[in-house]
């Protein structure tokens, strides 16, 4: 920051250079991206005048380059936090659920607090690609695809959990409809059932979603490769140091032709024909249409694992919209939690992830934020006016009363990440400034790990019967096991980084007002070039004629 | 319309039939490409090929070019209607399912509620349908596409790997009942292409 004199900057603001106290002035050409005052004018969704080709070359560059040392770092950290919550999960395999903190009055405790908080996350990837597409909001483009990683990743880390916690995991087979000895059947009227299908199919369904909106993308990769290949530029495969030059690994063939192969066979030959292109954005619409219903059914069915049971706390009516609310506002925290440190360090995403993006992000994590704190008043309302008196003691005596409830601190924690924190959002700095959203969104992170804890630890630790009263307290293995599940989730992450296309490319050029065949696309001159830069001397896009 | 030429294309045992265009090296021809400067150019380049009649031809493009569907004249897919179908499929899969299962080859009774009760089936429905129309989908979008494929004769063209940057090529076919080597080069000139290029085919 260089020094002014005060007198100058009251000058500049009488000419009308600077802003006012306590007045926002937009960059005159969005240019930052942040919003523009007049609202008939949109911000551009990409920044910079990027061309097509230089949205390519940006993506496709950090899938190109060489591993970099910071992220070699990051990977060595987290793969062995993976290993050790691996090796938990082979410890509890070999000796017993005892080995965890539960017991018989909480039987539900961590591993069920950690399934319901990485399905949650898994939400806001599916809802980004299904629900925004759908209500035709453009700025999906570039979040969806690193969402859709991150819902993926977030359903394998929540499948370990009731997987291990069956007991006797060689046994989990049972869960599906497969004849056995027994002769007996799986019980349908079970919502731990309805629990197994709708997460096997989410996962599935989100897998292929995924998979399909990469498609043209990792044709891009692959067509990169072999024009790299074609042009002689390969590049050794080389064994990473972490001091003095890396090892050049013999034999093995080159990145270039180990890309060309990979990615030609994960894109299944792709190549870009307009008649391909009708029928797969039909089949992208089909897709974004049932996966709408099925993203609300999934954390609904999640619910029923608790609202059909009689036990107070739990047995509510309230539970799958509010479930599904929270899911969202905790996947959308998790979005903005990992994309914004990729933001800072990651060369050219700031231009394909605007503050635009990052503000309508946060404006939904202000809207289910509220939506959440309406669920828990109304929770709160419901126990008191419903008259009963059980249901009125978990909420009063087993939460939310320091003086009685012993987990008190876990419901307060959940109050002030959850309902306090997103209330900084009705300021429109707080929601352009990527650090309050970071820190926001990991009070969030956490906020919604404590709700989880406090619907079910809270619940059960102290029900009906006086006599079977009893405390929950974990052991290293439970938190070791979370903690591994974390590092599963930032291993896989990480390597989606660094070695897939992180935005959706096809679809950001889709948005980009060079793409429009009608020639008056926002701003931009009717016979502006695609190939070549004239796009770049064209207007800032966005502003309209 | 498939033809057995298509067929061809997947099934190496099939022969494929005698070219009728073979390029100055003997090579079997598949057809010509030009480049386009602007969606808007190929869009307009598309709407005279239409007009023109031809049947084979395809326009190639980064990302979906809005409209080009009518501008080539294309019919709409009938994957709609295939996933709707898959739905039914499914749901009638997971009802048949679950009322064998639990109603008819071993009665489950919890809670003396009807073996025969619907409500408890709808979650395992509503999942089965949307699994099924997704398989569907995106099965569908690729068997139509003729997709996967090991390689295409277009691929053997460097500028044709530059379409997934930026690039907006037009492709005609020379299995085109009116591909002629010298009229669709001209009507790819007058159009607007550059940098026409004949594409050979490998036998």
């Amino acid at each position: 920051m260089s020094s002014i004199h005060p007198d100058q900057v009251t000058a500049e603001r009488l000419a009308g250079l600077r802003e006012r106290p306590g007045e926002y002035v937009a960059s005159p050409n969005g240019a930052d991206g942040t919003a523009i005052e007049d609202p008939a004018v949109r911000a551009p969704l990409v920044l910079d005048d990027l061309t097509f080709s230089e949205v390519t070359d940006t993506v496709c560059s950090y899938a190109e380059c060489g591993p970099p040392k910071p992220w070699l770092m990051m990977i060595t950290i987290t793969s062995m936090i993976a290993a050790v919550g691996t090796g938990m999960i082979l410890y509890l395999i070999v000796t017993g659920v005892g080995v965890w903190g539960l017991n018989n009055q909480v039987d539900w405790a961590w591993d069920i607090t950690n399934f319901v908080f990485w399905i949650g996350i898994g939400h806001a990837g599916t809802l980004i690609s299904a629900i925004l597409c759908l209500l035709k909001q453009k700025w999906r483009t570039a979040v969806n695809r690193s969402a859709e990683a991150m819902t993926i990743f977030a359903v394998i880390c929540a499948g370990i959990f009731p997987g291990i916690h069956v007991g006797r995991v060689w046994m989990a087979w049972m869960l599906f409809p497969i004849p056995n000895s027994n002769g007996i059947w799986p019980n349908f009227r079970s919502p731990l059932l309805w629990d197994v299908f709708a997460v096997s199919t989410y996962a599935t369904v989100s897998l292929l979603f995924w998979y399909m909106g990469m498609l043209p993308d990792l044709a891009t990769l692959r067509d990169r490769a072999h024009l790299r290949l074609a042009q002689g530029r390969e590049r050794r495969l080389k064994l990473p140091m972490p001091v003095g030059k890396d090892i050049v690994i013999p034999y093995l063939p080159s990145a270039e032709r180990v890309a060309a192969f990979v990615y030609g066979f994960f894109s299944l030959g792709w190549r870009f024909s307009s008649r391909h292109w009708h029928r797969y954005e039909a089949a992208y619409l089909v897709l974004a249409g049932i996966s709408t219903p099925l993203v609300l059914s999934v954390h609904s069915i999640v619910s029923f694992d608790f609202a059909t049971s009689i036990l107070p706390g739990w047995h509510t009516t309230i539970f799958p919209p509010y479930f599904v609310a929270g899911a969202i506002f905790g996947g959308f925290a998790m979005v903005l939690f990992l994309l914004i440190p990729c933001r800072k360090f990651m060369p050219g995403f700031k231009n394909l992830l605007t503050i635009r993006h990052l503000e309508n992000m946060a404006k939904i994590i202000l809207l289910t934020g509220m939506m959440v704190g309406f669920a828990y008043a109304m929770e709160f309302f419901i126990a008191w006016y419903g008259g009963n008196e059980y249901e009125w003691h978990v909420f009063i005596n087993n939460r939310a009363n320091p003086a009685e409830a012993p987990y008190w601190w876990a419901y307060w924690a959940m109050i002030s990440c959850n309902v306090l924190s997103p209330q900084v959002f009705w300021f429109r700095k707080m929601r352009q400034s990527p650090l309050a959203i970071w820190i926001v969104a990991g009070c969030v992170t956490v906020g919604m790990w404590f709700e989880r804890f406090v619907i079910i630890v809270t619940s059960l630790h102290r029900a009906f019967l006086p006599g079977e009263w009893g405390m929950f307290h974990p052991t290293w293995v439970d938190i070791l096991t979370f903690v591994g599940s974390c590092g599963i989730f930032a291993t896989l992450f990480l390597l989606f980084l660094k070695y897939l296309p992180v935005f959706a490319m096809a679809e950001l050029k889709a948005v980009m007002p060079a793409a429009d065949p009608h020639g008056h696309g926002e701003g931009h001159d009717p016979v502006a070039s695609v190939a070549g830069g004239a796009s770049a001397e064209g207007h800032p896009s966005g502003r309209g004629h | 319309m498939i033809t057995l030429a298509d067929i061809a294309d997947y099934m190496p045992m099939i022969k494929r039939p005698a070219p009728k265009f073979i390029s100055e090296s003997g090579a079997r021809i598949y057809g010509v490409v030009a480049e386009f400067a602007d969606p808007p150019a190929v869009y307009h380049a598309a709407e005279k090929f239409r007009d023109a009649g031809y049947t084979k031809w395809d326009v190639y493009s980064p990302f979906p070019v809005h409209g080009i569907e009518e501008a080539m004249g294309i019919k709409r897919t009938i994957l709609p209607v295939a996933a709707f179908g898959a739905a039914m499929t499914g749901v009638a899969g997971a009802l048949l399912m679950q009322y064998f299962m639990n109603d008819w080859d071993y009665q489950f009774i919890v809670q003396g509620k009807p073996t025969s009760a619907w409500e408890p089936f709808i979650p395992i429905t509503f999942e089965m349908g949307v699994l099924a129309t997704a398989f569907t989908c995106i099965g569908g979008m690729l068997m139509l596409n003729g997709l996967p494929r090991w390689h295409h004769p277009l691929f053997n063209s460097e500028r044709f790997l530059k379409v997934s940057d930026d690039r907006l090529i037009i492709a005609v076919e020379a299995a085109d009942p009116k591909f002629d080597p010298d009229a669709t080069r001209r009507l790819l000139e007058e159009t607007g292409g550059t940098h026409i290029e004949l594409i050979e085919d490998e036998d």
